[in-house]
């Protein structure tokens, strides 16, 4: 790796099994601060069970993580949050019955010495994220039941909540999927600006178009390994890397050389 | 510039409405109000019975006096509810608990410091409890069933099978501290009873405010995503066999009080359905996710109001079961169309 200073994420060889299954074979992958890496693969590639080890749900049965430098262990949600590492999952891990604050500060809490809630500083907190985003309406107030928001507001909920304690690194888990247009082009905004504010975003989609947008390297995973990793300079353009995940998906590998030989 | 085709129209703006201040309050507290309501209900349908003895303050001695267990057990088991638990062992630890209680008393220790202890060591073996559902991932219905035979036959077993009588054993009557009397305009208001609502209070800032009582409701709406924004889900499941401990202790001790210092292996065993319906009827619902103490609080006074009021009302022992069924019925549906949070 060419790279300069430490990257703000290493993963070192991580093999992750499901029983027999083997669902990672020993995957490492480096993000820079500051970038935006498209994380690609297929259905059953292991992209979930990646997404679900950066966020500390899944333990990996082997292999390390590093966050600045620093190897990281015990690995688990709480460990990752705390390292700066905020994921909105593709389920938006949301409370249904409960409101949009109680959502955002689930996990965590804004509480005194005794434990209880400080509920006015979670509401200002809450207020303000959602302005930040433009996660705004007359009919809707950070009392409202997520139950009944609409997709692309669970979305921005999600997305609030993991803003909210300015973290280094935010992963979206197919942050697009099931949303309407303009929802998508809300998403699209939400990462820019994250960019801009020189945060690090990891983006995993099913929408190579949407991806490429977006990212300035791709880490593209095939069947549980890594299967080419690179700036998006190394294409053409979108299709060039469609071409290349095709060729991934039939023939199980792709040439690293096809990245700079455009046809 | 002239107008070609294509020309989109302006979307309809969103067409929910915002919520009124009433709205928002009944979302939120909707159960609560309706538990209320049916305890008014269920004591006016009473009374019209016959008002002369129901507006009589000196009917309601009994009622006061044998309420409080109920009112302790069900608000600790909105928790377990809500975490989308159950536990069936409350009873086996009432049982334990005035056991441990009076034994405590027969060996000289005064009646605060037994009190305190035998509450820790409910809690300890609500926790065990807990632990073996949580850990052992088994269902709370099936673990909490077998392991209330287990704790119902070791108190067995370590008592003999025997009562424990205060006076038989030490020959005097005891310090009843929890069941003198207040005189209230008429009303005799035993200390056990304003204890309880001391337990209601705590439990209701525990449930609302406090952030064990909030991920308790995170865990039981999507116990996952809770997972996964950092919360121990296993360590909050064991916390509410916790509760459940301590109050199944607390209402052991006041049992063998009210019971004037009389313990018997299985006194806790009439709790259980009663129990379980005051939540029920209070307003918490099956699927976990959101529950009421106020509510909670009102199934318990509704429940305990319904065996005295019945037969106040002079109708015959019989229909107790009866009345039960129809007040269960008819508040699971009024619950099940009003005061739901999620539309």
């Amino acid at each position: 790796m060419a790279d300069s200073g430490t990257p703000i994420i290493e993963l070192r060889n991580i093999v992750k099994r499901f029983g027999s299954v083997e669902a990672l074979t020993g995957v490492s992958m480096k993000v820079s601060k500051g970038e935006v890496m498209g994380l690609l693969g297929d259905n059953g590639a292991g992209k979930s069970t990646l997404v679900k080890t950066l966020a500390g749900v899944d333990a990996p049965t082997f292999g390390e993580i590093w966050v600045n430098g620093t190897r990281r262990d015990p690995w688990n949600p709480l460990a990752a949050r705390n390292a700066g590492i905020e994921t909105v999952f593709q389920d938006r891990a949301l409370a249904p019955q409960h409101s949009i604050v109680a959502n955002i500060f689930m996990g965590r809490e804004i509480i005194n010495a005794l434990g209880l809630i400080d509920g006015r500083r979670q509401i200002e907190e809450a207020n303000r994220l959602m302005r930040e985003i433009g996660f705004t309406s007359k009919v809707f107030s950070p009392h409202s039941i997520v139950g009944n928001l609409s997709g692309g507001e669970r979305q921005g909920v999600a997305i609030a909540r993991a803003l909210y304690n300015k973290a280094d690194v935010i992963v979206l888990d197919e942050p697009t999927t099931a949303l309407s247009l303009t929802e998508t082009q809300k998403v699209f905004r939400f990462v820019e600006a994250v960019k801009a504010s020189g945060r690090t975003v990891i983006f995993i989609g099913h929408n190579i178009y949407h991806v490429w947008d977006i990212s300035d390297r791709f880490f593209v995973i095939d069947r549980g390994r890594e299967a080419f990793e690179g700036p998006k300079s190394a294409f053409d353009g979108a299709d060039h890397l469609i071409h290349m995940m095709r060729e991934l998906a039939e023939t199980g590998h792709a040439h690293a050389a096809s990245m700079r030989q455009p046809d | 510039m002239t107008q070609t085709t294509g020309r989109f129209t302006a979307a309809p703006i969103d067409n929910r409405r915002e919520q009124s201040a009433f709205r928002r309050f009944y979302g939120v507290n909707g159960r609560a109000v309706n538990s209320a309501l049916a305890f008014v209900c269920v004591w006016f349908f009473f009374a019209s019975q016959n008002w002369g003895l129901f507006t009589n303050p000196g009917f309601y001695g009994s009622f006061l006096f044998s309420v409080p267990p109920s009112i302790i057990l069900a608000t600790a088991l909105v928790f377990v509810i809500t975490a989308g638990e159950i536990d069936l062992s409350f009873p086996a630890v009432i049982g334990a608990g005035g056991g441990l209680f009076m034994t405590l008393l027969i060996w000289g220790v005064p009646i605060l410091p037994a009190a305190l202890i035998t509450m820790v060591l409910g809690g300890l073996l609500g926790g065990g409890v807990g632990a073996i559902v949580v850990y052992g991932k088994i269902s709370s219905l099936v673990a909490t069933l077998g392991l209330s035979f287990f704790i119902v036959g070791i108190v067995n077993f370590l008592a003999q099978g025997r009562n424990l009588e205060y006076r038989e054993a030490v020959g005097t009557d005891g310090n009843l501290f929890f069941v003198g009397k207040w005189d209230i305009l008429g009303l005799q208001v035993p200390n056990h009873f304003f204890l309880s609502l001391v337990w209601v209070a705590v439990m209701y800032v525990l449930f609302r405010y406090h952030r064990f009582g909030i991920r308790v409701q995170m865990v039981g709406d999507n116990a996952n995503s809770a997972r996964q924004m950092g919360i121990n889900v296993e360590r909050v499941r064991v916390g509410v066999f916790v509760l459940t401990g301590v109050a199944g202790a607390l209402s052991g001790v006041i049992l063998v009080q009210t019971a004037n210092m009389v313990w018997f292996p299985l006194s806790g065993k009439a709790y259980l359905l009663p129990v379980l319906a005051a939540i029920f009827v209070g307003g918490t619902p099956v699927w976990g996710g959101i529950g009421t103490i106020i509510g909670a609080t009102f199934g318990a006074l509704t429940i305990g109001l319904i065996p005295a009021g019945a037969v106040g009302a002079g109708f015959a022992g019989f229909w107790t079961e009866f009345i039960f069924g129809i007040v269960i019925i008819v508040t699971m549906v009024v619950h099940r169309f009003s005061g739901s949070r999620v539309s």
